[in-house]
């Protein structure tokens, strides 16, 4: 990347992390957190913008009821691919390996994550695992979905499964030693004065999405280990043929799954608080509540992945307590948005762009969370599971949920990443396209699912055209949508209007230091002496933030 | 069948319409709830936006004692709200779930990518179901080969479709008319060709088709079941007389069976197939496991029909109930 040095206020040309080193050796042998950030960066915009590019594919082939755009078993590779890329190399990875690598350390007052080199390692392991998957792609791609049920996966597909399979158990790992540098960065390095409560919401959501990640994260590698061992040496572990179990896959996947949809939507959530705290210029409304809700999520996120399995064949009983149990995933998730709305009562609200992108999320999440407690509710799930009703909830909380998070806190902390602003107006036309294009395309398929379409049919009934054209044209809004930061993005980090240290009159830590950060991050290290949120910002007051 | 409406499939059955009731609840809750949020965030975001650069804004949670009682009220009301959704939820699901006694059994055996279905008197037909209305029916369904599901959206209910043994799906169909059956499971390369549909007919109607000359693909070749016990030679050692080397199977079906490793098992569809494939798996006390597999050497189908022709063998139980 080139940046043209940013200048101190006498005019001299100031060292940050981005002009300390030039070539791409200094890229990728980097220890630098904020540069292995960047990396992450690139990659998984790759990755989302594949997986994208799939979707689209996708909402072409059911804009008619016949097959007629592909074979079905290319469209089967197509949602296969669509899921497995979006899933474990863009969602799971995004704002925990973007932007949590990038803000930890700065949120915390330390000069770097405790092991820089494993982070580098883990980067490197992540693009191994995302190069054999796409190598897969092309060499006849997998068409289990995403879910690799067996036996179909095991005995039955004669695609890519072991690549893919290997692909996503390399990458897990990346995922594992993240966790692990979050919770030992987390524990030991925190600036003096930064107490655990003093801590800013981002930091507790990573820290709830890391202990998922350590947790969960081996079980998935278990899993597919047991599948490599069906499939090569027909060991009987889930083929009944040979004497498995298939459901016992779905008990062992789902134990992953499950809580890899809260590695996914905790750490948007805490970029949400950090949005919200800062565009209404006070503290988040029940501190405390919102922190240990993370902390909840995780740990009930463990007990439910049996909803995913009430028609599966396991005891209607079982299904009863899995129930239950994901009712009560539902409160410190329903916490969460009341915080958020009561901390917006008597604020100081700005309508930058990336508050509109935090209010999108608000919306979205409100309407992906209901209708997830409609599908923990027995008798409903029991009628729409595996329709279309579960697609657009699932990306309700993936898309309306992760990725406006993601979106959001990508344009909060670009000044910092960079140096760097943005075009105001295209910004928030982007938060506005992107708002409308995902409900017009995610809304219509609650209704289909409703109807009784099933996930992944390549041709359907022509009863359920016109809410298929609908989902469709709404995918092509939202793809522009997303092609706008793409493209304003880019140019800002040319042309864009330096940014000052702190353009939003935030509090945390990452302000107080200079936009891009010098390479250790702060010039003296900080003393943290009030809790988070605390308004009005001493000495560096709001500056100017127009661009 | 096009549905009569655009956001309520057809409601074919009367569980069909505690679904339709449980979910204009839920719904109700999330247009509540989703409005609130919505109408408080943008009346916030109007009323409190910035007027001055340096405006901030007011805490309002260490100053006011209330607070904490605040974030109670907003926990303890969805919980409970939750709490009666999931109980009303769960009775709907045994609703779904429990057949009523007497209900007519039909067999259902999935293949990529077809159903296969068998009536109580043995007529068989391909991606079709026809059933009178207004009676019970109860379906046991098997896979020959991945996991599929059975859907029908009139009835609101999906079951999965396992390879390794029968589960459960009941209807009662309470309106005449043609609905839509899906495979509900990604099942491989022609999963959304695995439909069908389930005729629902007037009584007279349905004894008409059964006893017309419309066969359909009933004559499939498939063996009966007590042609099967002969020819697999089954009746060679499960005789009905004392000196036989295996249990007497007249009268088990339904029994409790005592096994040689002290435990007990019901005698059902499923213990009965597990018996035929892995025989050694559960040996009745007093036996040795001396039986050969039969795994690969017949399929669901003719399984189905051996399984058929033991639960018919009546007679008293010679040894197996005790």
């Amino acid at each position: 990347m080139t940046t043209t040095p940013s200048t101190l206020p006498d005019g001299g040309p100031r060292t940050h992390y981005l002009n300390a080193a030039y070539g791409l050796k200094s890229w990728l042998l980097t220890r630098d957190h904020k540069r292995i950030a960047l990396l992450y960066l690139v990659s998984v915009s790759v990755f989302f913008a594949l997986g994208g590019f799939m979707a689209v594919l996708i909402r072409m082939e059911l804009a008619t009821p016949e097959g007629d755009f592909f074979q079905p078993d290319i469209y089967n590779r197509l949602f296969t691919m669509h899921g497995v890329l979006m899933i474990f190399f863009f969602l799971i990875p995004g704002i925990p390996a973007v932007l949590g690598n990038f803000l930890i350390p700065l949120m915390i007052g330390a000069k770097d994550l405790a092991f820089p080199r494993i982070n580098l390692f883990s980067w490197y392991l992540y693009s191994i695992g995302g190069a054999l998957t796409l190598w897969a792609l092309l060499h006849g791609g997998v068409d289990t979905g995403w879910t690799f049920y067996t036996p179909l996966s095991t005995n039955y597909v004669s695609t890519s499964v072991l690549t893919v399979g290997v692909g996503i158990f390399i990458a897990g790992f990346s995922s594992i030693l993240t966790g692990l540098n979050f919770v030992v960065t987390i524990h030991r390095m925190r600036a003096p004065g930064m107490t655990w409560f003093r801590l800013p919401l981002f930091v507790w959501g990573h820290y709830a999405t890391s202990i998922i990640q350590i947790l969960g994260t081996p079980v998935v590698a278990i899993t597919i280990l047991l599948i490599a061992a069906e499939r090569v040496f027909h060991v009987g572990v889930f083929d009944p043929k040979i004497g498995g179990d298939p459901v016992l896959f779905q008990h062992l996947f789902w134990f992953y799954s499950h809580p890899a949809v809260y590695i996914m939507i905790l750490p948007a959530m805490g970029v949400i608080s950090e949005l919200v705290a800062t565009f209404s210029r006070k503290p988040i409304f029940g501190y405390k509540f919102v922190a240990f809700a993370s902390i909840g999520i995780a740990v009930l996120g463990f007990l439910v992945w049996g909803h995913h399995m009430f028609v599966a064949g396991q005891s209607i009983y079982a299904g009863v307590i899995f129930s239950v149990l994901s009712m009560l995933v539902a409160v410190p998730s329903a916490i969460k948005v009341f915080n958020w709305t009561a901390t917006l009562y008597k604020g100081s609200i700005s309508w930058d762009t990336p508050m509109l992108y935090a209010l999108g999320f608000i919306g979205l999440f409100t309407i992906g969370g209901l209708t997830g407690v409609m599908l923990a509710t027995l008798g409903i799930d029991a009628h729409v599971h595996d329709t279309y009703f579960i697609i657009a909830h699932f990306h309700y909380i993936m898309v309306g949920g992760a990725i406006m998070g993601y979106l959001g806190g990508l344009h909060y902390w670009w000044p910092k990443i960079t140096g760097r602003m943005y075009p105001v107006f295209w910004s928030k036309l982007s938060a506005l396209v992107v708002f409308v294009g995902f409900n017009v395309t995610f809304f219509p398929q609650f209704i289909l699912g409703y109807l009784g379409m099933p996930r992944r049919y390549h041709s359907y009934p022509p009863e359920f055209q016109v809410l298929n054209v609908m989902s469709s044209a709404g995918a092509t809004v939202l793809g522009l949508g997303y092609l706008m930061p793409l493209i304003y993005f880019t140019w800002s980090m040319r042309y864009g209007p330096k940014a000052p240290a702190n353009p939003w009159g935030a509090t945390g830590l990452e302000w107080q230091t200079t936009s891009p950060p010098p390479v250790l991050n702060f010039e003296t290290p900080p003393v943290v002496t009030t809790a988070p949120y605390t308004y009005p910002v001493a000495a560096n007051a709001p500056e100017v933030r127009s661009v | 069948m096009i549905p009569s409406s655009p956001v309520l499939p057809d409601q074919a059955s009367d569980v069909a319409r505690s679904v339709d009731h449980l979910m204009l609840f839920a719904l109700s809750g999330l247009v509540v709830f989703s409005t609130l949020i919505a109408v408080l965030v943008l009346v916030f975001m109007v009323k409190y936006r910035r007027t001055s650069a340096n405006q901030v804004g007011i805490d309002i949670y260490e100053t006011n004692p209330k607070s904490h009682i605040l974030e109670l009220v907003w926990s303890v009301i969805p919980l409970g709200l939750l709490l009666v959704l999931f109980g009303w939820g769960t009775k709907v699901f045994f609703e779904q779930n429990r057949p009523p006694a007497g209900a007519a059994q039909y067999w259902v055996t999935g293949r990529q990518w077809m159903w296969k279905i068998q009536h109580p008197d043995g007529r068989r037909e391909i991606n079709e179901l026809h059933v009178p209305v207004g009676r019970a029916v109860q379906l046991k369904m098997i896979s020959e080969d991945v996991i599929h599901d059975f859907f029908v959206p009139a009835f609101r209910i999906h079951v999965d479709v396992l390879p390794s043994r029968y589960t459960t799906y009941w209807f009662k169909a309470n309106r005449t008319g043609t609905f839509h059956l899906f495979c509900g499971q990604y099942c491989g390369v022609e999963h959304s060709k695995m439909v069908g549909s389930i005729i629902v007919m007037e009584p007279r109607a349905y004894e008409a088709w059964l006893a017309g000359e419309k066969t359909g693909p009933s004559a499939t070749g498939v063996a009966s079941g007590e042609e099967l016990f002969v020819s697999k030679s089954c009746n060679t050692c499960h005789r009905p007389d004392s000196s036989a080397r295996a249990p007497v199977l007249n009268g088990l079906w339904g029994t409790q069976v005592s096994l040689n490793d002290g435990t007990k098992a019901v005698a059902n569809d499923d213990y009965i197939r597990e018996s035929i494939l892995n025989p050694g798996a559960k040996v009745v006390q007093g036996y040795q496991p001396v039986m050969p597999t039969f795994r690969g050497q017949i399929s669901e189908e003719e399984l189905i029909q051996l399984v058929n022709h033991i639960k018919s063998l009546k007679g008293a139980p010679a040894e197996a109930g005790k």
